[in-house]
């Protein structure tokens, strides 16, 4: 069994504890042992039921843990935890969608749902999410334990909202990759299995949002260079994924229940549709701005919308598109830059550019965006 | 083995030799510039030198503690401040003068004309955290 397929059942698994009386806390730390205990006995002696065998080694380091307490607590709990033994079998679907909601749980803050969810739902190991987010491994235990004790009084059968689920799971997604754990494949991963517990259009939108973008992926970057939409070698895209995007986005517009994801995932799918970027619609993929602004009001949105207006109308009137955007958002200079060399203010364009690097948030954007400005400084130079 | 910061700055290091600004320069060799620094880094890992790297933002910001129960106050950015860090790579090496061959390795990167910068870089020792037992 490969490593996924094992993490894909750590949340049904911790569910299970957690119904028979194990609080969150201890049923996420007996799940992570049995993992461990997996990894190390599996190769030699595979289990026919694997999910039966990590409910039964995580119940018994659950109450192997519980018993270590002091004497007096451990014959005391111990009896109570052994009363506690739901005879009929759970219904894992609920109790892992209950996780989903535990571990987005609004108490949290993004990047301690973040570090939780992958955990707890995900089966990652604190060292991975530490690496992956490039901060010591001490340091994301911390953060793990904190985010346990936040929300280790909520009640395991309260409703949730999905929507905070999809806004963890979108930040894992942007978050990409460094480390050996491929952050964006962990979240398709991880939006599939609540796509399966919640089919709702919102979810299929950002499933397919995700698959929409990582299909891109192999031309985004190419040799430690980002390379602009416009200028990637579509054949590097990934038509299998792009298909599988555009198929579940299409069933979840059907259901007529529009949401943020949804817009988003039919612009990146217009996209994937254009065999070239002199195809690309951008006429329609205005239109779907205008839904994205009308649902959220985000500036970001408005933003990237002005650049669409840009390829439909001119540089000029993407550059009136941008009147009232606020002016701090991350990649507004690049955007004022683009939309002036299109209008062909050459001297403009450089300026903005030279503004965009020193304000660039991150370095591969930098990077490309001084190509950007020895590009626009020879032309300015002829 | 002994732990050396090499630091390089936007501003406030001796004026470089080849000291064309980068708006100046072509595309490719923008490309060339990060590839030396990314290929340096790669080389410095491959024989067991290399601790870490960052490069920063130009866009800093000056706070200072107001007193309790106020908030930071902060002050800048500051256009005539002389020294702005750029980045900084943390390696472990041998010898004083094994952090200086790579210090210079480092300023040799390719600028305009694909030529070397020949830029300053600061090169600042760690003092070590390990008691030396001296009888």
């Amino acid at each position: 069994m490969n490593d996924a397929l094992l993490r894909d059942l750590v949340p049904a698994v911790i569910g299970v504890l957690v119904r028979r009386g194990a609080d969150f806390a201890a049923a996420e730390d007996a799940v992570q042992d049995a993992l461990l205990e997996a990894v190390r006995v599996w190769p030699e002696d595979p289990p026919r039921d694997a999910k039966g065998w990590l409910i039964t080694v995580a119940w018994r380091k659950f109450l192997d843990a519980t018993r270590a307490q002091t004497s007096r607590r451990r014959r005391e709990e111990a009896d109570a935890l052994h009363e506690a033994v739901a005879p009929s079998p759970p219904s894992s679907f609920d109790d892992t969608l209950q996780l989903y909601f535990l571990c987005a749980h609004p108490s949290l803050t993004p990047a301690t749902a973040v570090a939780l969810t992958l955990r707890a739902v995900g089966g990652l190991t604190t060292r991975q999410i530490a690496e992956a987010y490039l901060v010591p491994e001490a340091t994301m235990a911390q953060r793990i334990s904190r985010a346990k004790r936040t929300v280790s009084g909520v009640r395991f059968d309260q409703p949730g909202d999905v929507g905070t689920v999809l806004r963890v799971l979108y930040l894992v997604f942007n978050e990409g990759y460094s480390g050996d754990v491929d952050l964006a494949a962990e979240a398709i991963r991880l939006t599939r299995l609540l796509f399966a517990l919640a089919p709702e259009p919102e979810v299929a939108g950002l499933l397919a949002l995700m698959l929409l973008h990582h299909a891109r992926r192999p031309a985004r970057v190419v040799g430690g260079r980002l390379v602009p939409l416009a200028a990637q070698d579509r054949s590097l895209w990934e038509t299998r994924m792009i298909a599988e995007g555009v198929e579940i986005l299409q069933a979840a517009l059907a259901r007529d229940r529009l949401g943020e994801f949804q817009a988003q995932a039919a612009i990146a799918a217009l996209h994937a549709d254009a065999r070239t970027a002199e195809e690309t619609d951008w006429g329609q993929i205005v239109e779907w701005y205008d839904e994205l602004v009308g649902i959220t009001g985000s500036p970001v949105a408005r933003l990237n919308r002005a650049v669409a207006v840009g390829e439909v109308g001119g540089g000029r009137a993407g550059l009136l598109a941008l009147r009232g955007v606020d002016a701090s958002l991350p990649r507004y200079a690049a955007v004022v830059g683009y939309l002036r060399e299109k209008e062909g203010d050459l001297v403009g364009a450089l300026e903005a550019y030279g503004e965009a690097v020193r304000v660039a948030g991150n370095l591969l954007e930098r990077e490309h965006l001084l190509r950007e400005v020895a590009r626009v400084g020879g032309r300015v130079r002829g | 083995m002994a732990k050396y910061l090499l630091l390089k700055h936007y501003r406030g290091a001796p004026k470089a030799v080849n000291d064309v600004p980068m708006d100046q320069w072509e595309p490719d060799e923008v490309t060339a510039h990060i590839q030396y620094m990314r290929d340096f880094a790669t080389r410095l890992e491959g024989t067991g030198e290399y601790v870490d790297g960052q490069a920063l933002s130009p866009e800093g910001t000056f706070v200072r503690y107001d007193g309790e129960g106020r908030p930071p106050v902060t002050d800048g950015p500051f256009a005539e401040t002389k020294d702005l860090i750029a980045g900084w790579m943390i390696i472990d090496v041998e010898t004083y003068d094994r952090a200086l061959e790579l210090a210079a390795e480092l300023s040799a990167a390719p600028g305009a004309g694909g030529k070397p910068i020949h830029e300053w870089l600061e090169v600042r020792p760690f003092y070590g955290v390990t008691a030396t037992a001296t009888e």
